[in-house]
């Protein structure tokens, strides 16, 4: 008597292919359900929309996180508060000892409009800046290794009494980290975004397979094995979030670019969005939607038929 | 090709029956009778694997069917025609389709064309092929459930009641097409209550007729 044999049930690239090729006749052997239909490819649109906003936050967290990084490193900031009448002096003597420091390229006195821009968002409009006892800003910006620190303190301790120098380290790295964790947070949203689609496409495949339990059984009496008849479910169902996630991708990216850009707006939100190349970095959500549903629709197929002999 | 031996099933702690002894041997013709209700449909899901036996074992193939994994199954009933009683098809695809399945889940697609055309036709549902199952009679869907189960041309037929609702010439047509299956080798085990198709046989197959009653598998007379 001949003994039966089985095929290797194992994953190939020929495989995938295959599923992405389809085979009519396999496709058919499934009944169309509408509902599950439309909840997949909304699913799998509305997370895919959702994809793409929190990839854009992870990119403008990460851009500013490195411009702040490489900006604030950069530069420093000379205090002056003295009284009125001595404040010119102070002002030319800081200028003279900054400009002498080996590491330091550019020393500038901020202009009244540029202070008076900085109180804006505090104070509003039309600040008084000439009756108000403000200090003096002084931008330095840094060459080479950057200047030593502890030796210009002492200089200007000793030649301008009234002088505070601000190296931006105490409020730069908090910032930098901010940005960090707000990057890593967009990042564990794109997770959780594809955790949940999987978790929605399970459902939606498992309400799937449990209507069709009857066409279940006659393609098992006929002779159909559990790849064949999960195939017909987990092709449809990729398909499905593919389609959904390609149309939330496209929406999603439209919906960034007609954000107000940041010249016009300003601010931190207006930056949100893509730059470059980074534009072709939402376009693997789709792909990534279309692999999430074929694992997860396979693995709830698979389970669904192994319960049952 | 199948055996059961000493195979009993029961169903929540009564024996339906025990003890059964069959072989459907290369060739061999059975024709089941018995009472309603004596298991003779559940006698034949044991013979293709649908019910697993509570006592005794039953081999399909040379395999125990209890150690048959899911796989291992499949590929055992693509060697298995099975006709049921309620017939069993999928009821958005054609007819055509619903007979060209066991060939399409088999990767035998491509053989669909060159035999589906002729066993409609000895069928008589040629007509009907491009139809919803649904949108058939009782004799239709019987007839082309046997056609279904015959398409593949497999080693062993099992068919519950195959001409329950058909007239006696399609009977008779249905019938030949057995015996034809069976004189290339085929086993072909038939549960039925209709005695003149077992009459009919007479002169046309060398058939043994068993009866299921009261839980044990009898001889019914001589065989044809």
């Amino acid at each position: 008597m001949s003994k039966l044999t089985i095929e290797n049930p194992k994953i190939s690239i020929g495989r995938v292919f295959a599923l992405l090729a389809g085979d009519k006749q396999a496709d058919r052997v499934v009944p169309p359900t509408g509902f599950t239909a439309r909840l997949t490819i909304f699913t799998a649109g509305a997370m895919a929309f959702l994809a793409v906003f929190a990839l854009a936050l992870s990119m403008a967290t990460g851009r500013l996180a490195e411009r702040w990084a490489a900006e604030l490193a950069r530069t420093s900031t000379l205090r002056i508060s003295a009284p009125a009448d001595q404040m010119d002096a102070q002002v030319a003597q800081a200028v003279i000892v900054l400009e002498t420091t080996p590491g330091i390229s550019v020393a500038r006195p901020l202009t009244k409009d540029e202070q008076r821009a900085l109180l804006e968002p505090w104070f509003g409009p039309e600040l008084p800046l000439d009756q108000l006892p403000i200090p003096q800003l002084i931008e330095i910006v840094e060459e080479g290794d950057g200047y030593d620190a502890t030796g210009l303190r002492a200089r200007l301790q000793a030649e301008v009494p009234g002088a505070v120098l601000d190296d931006h380290t105490r409020w730069r790295e908090p910032l930098i980290a901010a940005a960090g964790r707000l990057r890593l947070l967009a990042l564990l949203s794109v997770l959780l975004i594809a955790v949940s689609t999987g978790a929605m496409i399970t459902l939606a495949a498992q309400a799937a397979l449990a209507a069709n339990a009857q066409v279940i059984r006659v393609l098992r009496l006929v002779g159909a094995r559990d790849a064949y008849i999960a195939r017909a479910f987990v092709r449809r169902f990729s398909l499905r979030a593919l389609l959904g996630a390609a149309i939330g991708t496209g929406l999603g990216m439209i919906a960034i670019l007609l954000l107000p850009r940041s010249d016009v707006a300003g601010g931190f939100l207006s930056g949100l969005g893509f730059s470059g190349l980074s534009w072709l970095v939402p376009l693997l959500i789709p792909p990534l939607a279309g692999i999430v549903a074929f694992a997860a629709t396979r693995s709830a197929a698979m389970r669904r038929l192994g319960e049952e002999k | 090709m199948i055996e059961l031996r000493d195979a009993g099933y029961n169903y929540g702690g009564s024996n339906l029956f025990a003890g059964l002894s069959l072989r459907l041997t290369p060739g061999s013709f059975h024709f089941l009778t018995g009472p309603s209700g004596a298991g003779k449909t559940t006698l034949l899901k044991l013979c293709y694997g649908e019910l697993i036996a509570t006592s005794g074992r039953v081999d399909i193939f040379g395999v125990e069917s209890q150690s048959l994994s899911r796989d291992a199954l499949a590929l055992a009933r693509r060697r298995i025609g099975v006709v049921h009683q309620d017939c069993q098809f999928l009821d958005h695809l054609s007819v055509a389709e619903n007979i060209g399945l066991p060939l399409a889940v088999a990767d035998r697609a491509d053989e669909v064309a060159g035999n589906l055309d002729e066993l409609l036709a000895w069928v008589g549902l040629s007509a009907q092929s491009g139809q919803l199952p649904p949108q058939l009679s009782g004799g239709e869907r019987q007839r082309a459930a046997l056609a279904r189960a015959v398409i593949t041309s497999p080693d062993v037929i099992i068919a519950d009641e195959p001409t329950g609702n058909v007239d006696w010439e399609m009977s008779q047509r249905l019938l030949q097409l057995l015996v034809e299956l069976n004189r290339m080798g085929k086993a072909v085990l038939i549960a039925t209550h209709d005695l003149d198709l077992i009459r009919s046989a007479k002169g046309l197959v060398q058939a043994r007729v068993l009866r299921l009653s009261g839980g044990e598998l009898q001889v019914a007379g001589a065989d044809l």
